[in-house]
This record gives C-alpha cells, structure tokens and sequence, in this order.
C-alpha cells in the first residue's frame, strides 16, 4: 500500500508538472504575450515599469521556475484583472463546481448502475436496445444545446425550473437550480456507466459461482443483486476516475450555459481577460481535483476488491 | 513462401472480407441507416449549393428573422440571410472541420502508439505515461486556453482539437501494435531479412487499420462535437463564415422568439454525430472482433 501510494504521488507530480508546463509556455510563447495584458494608453515607461515588476523581463523558463517555486509554498500569486489573489478567487468559486460534480457523480452512478443492470438482464431484447439507443444520443447531443432546449422547454414554456444562477430561499429552489446542470453534465458520464454496467454483469453472470448459485435454487434476485452485483460493480468504481476530468470538462460548457459560479466559468474569465496567473491558478487547482479523485476512487477500490491488495507491483 | 503463394493467401483472407463487408453492415440495421443517412448528408451539403445557389453571406435587413416562405425555405437570419443555404456552407465547413481534426488525430495518436507498441523499452515507458498523463487532464481546460490566445482561425481549432483527443486511439493503436508484432507472421518477415520500417508498413500496420477506422468514425463525433462546443464559447471558426456550432451561437440570443433558428442547427450536430456514433459501433462489431457481441 505504501509503495503504491508513493508510486501514485509520483505520477502526480508529473502530471502536475506536464499540465501547468503547458498551460505556462502556450500562454507566454503567444504572440501578444503577456505585455498584451496591459492597458492600451501605457506609455512605454509604464509599460518597462509593469513587466519590471511581473518579472516579464525575465526567460520564460526563469519565470516558470519561480511560478513553480511560489506555488510549492501555496502562493499562486495574485489576479491581474481585479487584484485579488489567486487564491481567494479559486476559494469562491471552488466549492460550486465541487458540489456540481458530486450530486454530478452521485446522480450518474445511482442511475448509471441501475439502468445498466436491466439492460444486462434484458439483454438482447428491446429494452437493451433502446437503453443502449438512449446511451448514444446522450453522447451525441452537443450539451449547451441540449442546455438551452431544456431552459426553452422547462423554464420559459413551462415555468417549472429556474433558469440559472444558484442558491435559493428555499430548500426545494436551491435545490431546483442543481437539476439541469446535473442531468446535461451526466450526458457525458451516464452512458459510459450504464455501458460498463452492463458488459460487467454480463461477464460475471456467466461464470461458474453464478451458475452453482443458480443450481442450488436460489432465487433469481438473490442471484443478481446478492451475488453477480457485488462483484459486477467492481470494474464500474475504476471508470469512475476516467469519468471525472471528462466531466470537469463539461462544466466550462454547463457553467457557461447555466450562469453557475465554479471553476468552469472561472476559467473561461481569466482566459479572455488574458490573466494569466488566474489561468494557472484554475488549471492547477482542476487538476489536483482530478488526482485527488483519482487516489479516492483507488483507495475504494482496493478496499472492494482484495485482489488488488498488490496494486503497485 | 514463392510469390504465387503469397498472393494466393491473400485472395483467400482478403476478398470475403471486402465482399461481405456492406453485406455484415446491412444486417446491423442500425449502422447501415447511419452509413446511409451520412451518405446523403454529405451529397446534400456538398452538392446542394449548386442547386440552392442562394449565397449564405448576402445580408437583407430588411428581411430579417422572417419565417418560411418559397423564397427562404427556412426562413432568414437576424441579418437576413438564408438559413437553408447557411445550413449547407455551415455543414461543409462543420463536417470538414470534424474530417480534418480526426485526420490530424490519427496521425498524432497513431504515430505515438505504434513507435511506444513497436519499439517498446524507455521510449514505450515516457510516451505512454505522456498519454495517460493526458487523458487525466480536463481538456476543455487547454483547449480554450489555447484557442483564447492562439487565436481562431479554422486551423488552429483543428490542430488544438487533434492535440487535446489523440490519446484513445493512440492507447488503442499501442495495443493492437504489441498485439501484432509478436505474431508469428511478423517474425517470419523479420527473419527474412525484412527491415523494420518494412515490417511495421507491410505487416503490422494492415493488421491494425479496423481498429483505426472504427476510432476514427468516433473521432469525427467527437471533433463535430468539440468544435459546437468551442464555437458556442466564441472561440471557434469566426462568423461571417457559417458553421453549425457559430450559427448556434449567433441564434441564442434570438432564443426566445425566434427558437428554429437555435433548433435546426443542433438537430443537424446531434443527427451527424448520432450516425458517426451508431455507425463506428456498428463498424466495430463487424471489424473487430474482440468487441464482437457475445
């Protein structure tokens, strides 16, 4: 266990390290650079003055060295465009994305499953084919369309959900506002589980220990949820962790659409304001989530199946 | 093994396969209507302006949003122009765009599976941990990084959408080239003398293109999809140029009143990658077998 945590802190620095490297240099190797973050009117003393004090004047690699070194101690510096540092930033707005993705997670896990053992039980039949039918045009549909169709039809036709924003004075209207994001930002996770389910199932049902258990007369529910479940979901909990930076990338879309306060709207602001020290805040805090979620889904993981005891070998 | 030989074996494995290939097809009802169905959009779309020549660009403010008539099937624009004939430039550029980035794709993701899959050792180690370092990434992060300050033009959006989606099917091609170059028939042109270049274009790479047809059908989904969803963020191919993501865009304002103009865009998207889904599932089922339906 030891040995594979440290493996997979390993991996993480890495990937720390690959993402911000990229994010860094696309963002100061563009043309216009980061001087074109200044005002226009600068007269060029101002403008020597400001780089002066960014430390633009310095080798992009120098730079991201020192970006790298401030960021190990938790400084990620502070926003160009209103000021704030880069952290109280992300702080607001962190805690909306977070619970986005969870009831995100929660809604397309609880249903996923569901769904992907009847189609598994019914296999072949037309239930699994229109289940399976569903599951595609769930990743086809482009999700800010499928965003706006839903407001067209919910919020103005019928009247029944708000349209965006969060929060609420009731329970029930904070809660309402979660239904749309959540659904459109299952579209991309839904149907890989419903998928995995399914195909799990479909090999546990027909091994021997299924086949003995259903010889010894036991009912048929007992087979599938006591027996072939447990160990059908196995398989569904490590796609979960593929599922989560797809679904982090749905919420650039979703945020928009929605006007939802997180991370993903965050990153469309500091992109088009050009602030860059926002930009690598986001990135850099986005991809922790991922490896954070990653290491959790692994923990259960291991903890479901003893198989994997010697994952790290 | 003499040449007649040779080109004997390769009649047998062959010619059944490409001959009873749309016959398979046919049968999965599905994916045949998709092959169908994509088949006449793209004559609808490519061919269409020529007989629908009504130019896309032309402007008519004074027959702004009108509904539909003999003169505009489908009625015109916030600026007056001819939604029907902005449906057909928009698709051409929607479906090439989809077609370009997927080719650019292939070639950054097949490139990178098959030197780590053939060659193997440290090079096998750096490029593969470089792929699923990727694949962890949210890359809608990147990507509209990348196209804020690169800027827009449709180039740019078709190299950043390959370079943010080469991963699967690089995964995929990884395996199928370790898959093949331990094969017994790999290693018999090797001790022949064959060189390796020679190997891996002559005799691994055949054996690998189904998989690549059935990522690459995917991965025009995908491409059609990421471009929508780039251009609804304003930073996809630019108008005046129509594409079914920047007409979406361009239409959300007019949302409320005029909502054909937001609907008939994304059906057409959903459509497309609804068919280039059914019909690589479909293509899979018949061309690779491990995934064949047990």
């Amino acid at each position: 266990m030891l040995q594979f945590a440290i493996k997979r802190l390993w991996q993480s620095i890495i990937l720390l390290f690959i993402v911000t490297a990229i994010t860094f240099f696309l963002m100061n190797l563009a043309p216009g650079g980061p001087s074109s973050m200044m005002r226009m009117d600068a007269t060029e003393a101002e403008r020597e003055a400001i780089a002066e004090q960014l430390g633009l004047n310095d080798h992009v690699v120098v730079r991201y060295g020192h970006w790298v070194a401030n960021a190990f101690q938790g400084d990620l510096g502070v926003s160009f465009s209103t000021g704030q540092p880069v952290m109280d930033r992300i702080a607001e707005r962190f805690p909306y994305t977070l619970k986005l993705g969870l009831w995100t997670i929660l809604f397309s896990v609880i249903i996923g499953i569901v769904v992907g053992i009847i189609s598994a039980k019914n296999r072949n039949t037309w239930k699994d084919h229109l289940i399976n039918f569903g599951s595609v045009i769930g990743l086809s549909v482009p999700s800010f369309w499928l965003g706006i169709m839903m407001i067209l039809l919910f919020s103005v036709t019928l009247g029944w959900l708000p349209s965006s924003g969060v929060g609420g004075d009731t329970l029930f209207e904070s809660f309402s506002r979660y239904i749309m994001p959540v659904v459109i930002l299952s579209t991309a996770t839904l149907p890989t589980i419903v998928r995995f389910t399914r195909s799990s199932m479909l090999e546990v049902i027909s091994q021997n220990y299924i086949r003995t258990s259903r010889a010894k007369g036991l009912k048929e529910k007992t087979v599938v949820y006591s027996h072939a479940l447990r160990n059908a979901l196995i398989p569904v909990i490590s796609i979960i962790g593929v599922l989560i930076p797809r679904m982090l990338s749905g919420t650039v879309i979703v945020e928009s659409v929605f006007g939802w306060p997180g991370m993903g709207r965050l990153i469309v602001e500091a992109a088009q304001a050009r602030d860059y020290n926002l930009v690598m805040g986001v990135t850099v805090i986005v991809t922790a989530m991922v490896i954070l979620s990653n290491f959790i889904v692994d923990i259960v993981y291991s903890k479901v199946d003893p198989r994997v005891k010697n994952i790290g070998n | 093994m003499s040449q007649a030989q040779e080109v004997e074996i390769k009649a047998v494995k062959r010619e059944p396969r490409f001959r009873s290939f749309l016959k398979e097809l046919s049968k999965n009802k599905v994916a045949f209507i998709a092959l169908i169905f994509l088949v006449l959009i793209h004559v609808v779309v490519f061919l269409g302006p020529f007989i629908w020549t009504v130019n896309p660009d032309s402007t008519d403010p004074r027959n702004a949003l009108a509904s539909w008539s003999l003169e505009h099937p489908l009625g015109t624009d916030d600026l007056g122009r001819d939604v029907f004939s902005r449906m057909l430039a928009g698709g051409q550029i929607t479906l090439l765009v989809g077609f370009a980035s997927m080719v650019f794709t292939v070639i950054v993701g097949g490139l990178i599976g098959a030197i780590a899959g053939y060659f193997g050792g440290w090079i096998d180690t750096i490029l593969m941990r470089f792929t699923e370092a990727m694949l962890s990434v949210p890359n809608f992060f990147l990507v509209l990084v990348a196209l804020t300050v690169l800027g827009k033009s449709p180039f740019m959006v078709i190299i950043v959408i390959a370079l943010t989606s080469w991963m699967e099917i690089a995964r995929v091609i990884y395996g199928e080239t370790l898959r093949w170059k331990e094969s017994e028939f790999v290693e018999a042109s090797a001790s022949m003398g064959s060189s390796s270049i020679r190997t891996l274009l002559k005799h691994v790479v055949p054996q690998i293109i189904p998989s690549v047809i059935v990522s690459s059908t995917l991965g025009i989904a995908w491409a059609i999809l990421s471009e929508s969803a780039i251009s609804y963020l304003g930073l996809g191919i630019q108008p005046p140029t129509a594409t079914w993501g920047n007409m979406l865009q361009n239409a959300q304002q007019y949302i409320w009143t005029e909502p054909i103009l937001g609907i008939l865009p994304g059906v057409a998207i959903t459509l497309v990658v609804l068919a280039y889904n059914f019909l690589g599932d479909g293509l899979r089922d018949i061309l690779d077998p491990k995934y064949q339906k047990k």
